[in-house]
């Protein structure tokens, strides 16, 4: 046991020493495998901030009634006692037109426009969360509302809460198909990398075969050698992304203080860095595997 | 513990290497073979520890077969041997001390029996004083004697040496056969190949000869 701890101890050593040696050639690999990966990462992370961001959009299933431009406080009343006793209707809000122009007016920053208005040109509106959160009920209340005299028009929020779901799903989709792609590109660089040492190395593959050296014996530093280019791959990929994010997060608070909504790029958690990492390793070590595999058996068969 | 039965080594090119050599060697024995460059000593000695394999017949070391052996099994062989190539095969980017390792590590030795077992040897080739340096900085006496330490730093049973003192001036030659001798005389099987007659006359080795490929004359057992 504590043989094998120093075996595997000392070959990282020595590998890590023939990787420093080299550092040009180390620090590209690194930078070729980070961009690789930098990209896919890139996206999880902005697509995990925007996930968050619209879920705080989209809190509970609403729908927003809107009257008549002509309807006047008589039909409002209507309204609001039709709602007060229906079952589906959990809790309203009534936003009364001159309301909803001063809070446009206040957020906006179109004040001047809306100053020169001549009329208010907003309709009385009702926010109404429904009692009941499923697509189906929320469609047959919309309808139901619809039918109301003095009512124009009634929009369903939560649908484009599950239209940006559904977009949601799709960029993960991408990630996914973005992440395998770069995945292969990984195991490509590593592969190259591998062949071209075991070239370098051949003579000393020769060598440590003529002493008594078992194949895993010989693989092992080729081994370390693609679990370290991937993970310093890997390094460099969150790198690229926290860099990225440093910088966007500036601008994006620009875009905050200008919007009034908080938006700003979350760095990758412990979690997924190390994730990542792990996967950037484990890559590069399946690219050293299959490379050593194959230029090792082309050597014995010279 | 060695031994070659009407074995045959023809190369893929059609050269007869090695014709029906029948030949046994027991434990604890000194062994020169000799003959003209081309003879098959090379041959002879990558067959016995399973460089190549023969093209018929069958090499028997230590009860096990290596001629046909699985690839798997090769490299569990070749640790009953101490090899010595006539070219050093050392490792030049690596210090005198890290190439002696080398065996011991490919077995698994932990650090401190490594560094013994590694300082040992280098005492006995008479290198201790250099472990840190690389095999270039080193005459071509001492990168052979490194070779020698290397090949002994794990105790073989077998040594295996291919023209130890090829490319050594005589009073090197004396001092590597000495060395020689010193292994042979612990108990360790010592076969080399070699045409190094004053050599030859000093050890008083068996001596096996090889002409073109064929077994000349290996007396049983010389008075050693």
């Amino acid at each position: 046991m504590k043989a094998w701890l120093y075996h595997h101890v000392a070959t990282l050593g020595a590998t890590l020493g023939r990787l420093g040696r080299s550092p040009v050639a180390t620090l590209f690999n690194a930078l070729v495998i980070g961009i690789a990966l930098a990209l896919p990462v890139a996206l999880h992370v902005a697509l995990g901030s925007f996930q968050k961001f619209a879920a705080g959009l989209t809190a509970s299933p609403q729908l927003s009634l809107f009257l008549a431009r002509d309807a006047d406080a008589r039909d409002v009343a209507r309204i609001e006692g039709r709602l007060r006793v229906h079952p589906g209707v959990q809790r309203f809000r009534h936003v009364p037109r001159d309301e909803a122009l001063r809070s446009l007016r206040a957020a906006s920053g179109l004040a001047d426009v809306i100053d020169s208005l001549e009329r208010n040109p907003l309709p009385d509106a009702f926010v109404i969360d429904a009692a009941e959160a499923g697509t189906e009920a929320l469609q047959a209340l919309r309808a139901e509302f619809a039918q109301w005299p003095r009512v124009e028009h009634v929009q369903l929020d939560a649908v484009w809460a599950q239209r940006l779901d559904a977009l949601l799903g799709l960029g993960r989709l991408a990630v996914i198909l973005l992440g395998t792609l770069l995945a292969f590109a990984l195991i490509a660089v590593t592969f190259n990398t591998i062949r071209l040492q075991v070239l370098t190395q051949r003579d000393e593959i020769e060598i440590v075969k003529l002493i008594g050296a078992t194949a895993p014996f010989i693989r092992r530093p080729f081994l370390y050698m693609g679990a370290l280019t991937g993970l310093a791959g890997g390094l460099a990929a969150l790198l690229f992304v926290a860099a990225g994010i440093f910088l966007l997060n500036d601008r994006l608070a620009e875009l905050s203080l200008l919007y009034g909504t908080p938006l700003s790029l979350d760095f990758p958690g412990v979690a997924d860095s190390a994730a990542v990492l792990l996967f950037a390793t484990g890559l590069g070590w399946l690219g050293a595997r299959l490379s050593v595999g194959r230029h090792l058996a082309q050597l014995a068969s010279d | 513990m060695i031994s070659l039965s009407a074995v045959c080594k023809r190369y893929p090119q059609g050269y007869e290497a090695l014709k029906d050599i029948t030949l046994s060697i027991a434990a604890g024995e000194l062994v020169f073979v000799t003959g003209h460059s081309g003879a098959g000593k090379t041959t002879l000695l990558k067959l016995i520890a399973a460089i190549e394999r023969p093209t018929s017949g069958s090499v028997i070391v230590n009860g096990q077969n290596a001629g046909a052996m699985s690839a798997r099994a090769i490299p569990f062989l070749r640790r009953n041997f101490g090899l010595i190539f006539q070219d050093h095969k050392l490792l030049y980017d690596r210090s005198v001390f890290d190439n002696v390792a080398l065996p011991l590590q490919i077995i698994g030795y932990d650090r401190r029996d490594t560094a013994r077992r590694v300082r040992a040897a280098l005492d006995k080739v008479g290198l201790l004083g250099k472990e840190r340096a690389l095999p270039i900085t080193l005459s071509g006496g001492e990168q052979q004697r490194l070779a020698i330490a290397r090949a002994i730093v794990h105790r073989p049973a077998i040594l295996l040496a291919d023209e130890p003192t090829g490319n050594l001036d005589p009073d090197y030659g004396a001092q590597i056969g000495e060395l020689f001798r010193s292994f042979n005389q612990v108990g360790v099987t010592v076969v080399i190949a070699t045409h190094d007659a004053p050599l030859a006359e000093r050890l008083k080795p068996r001596l096996v000869t090889l002409r073109n490929g064929a077994l000349v004359s290996a007396p049983a057992r010389a008075a050693a």
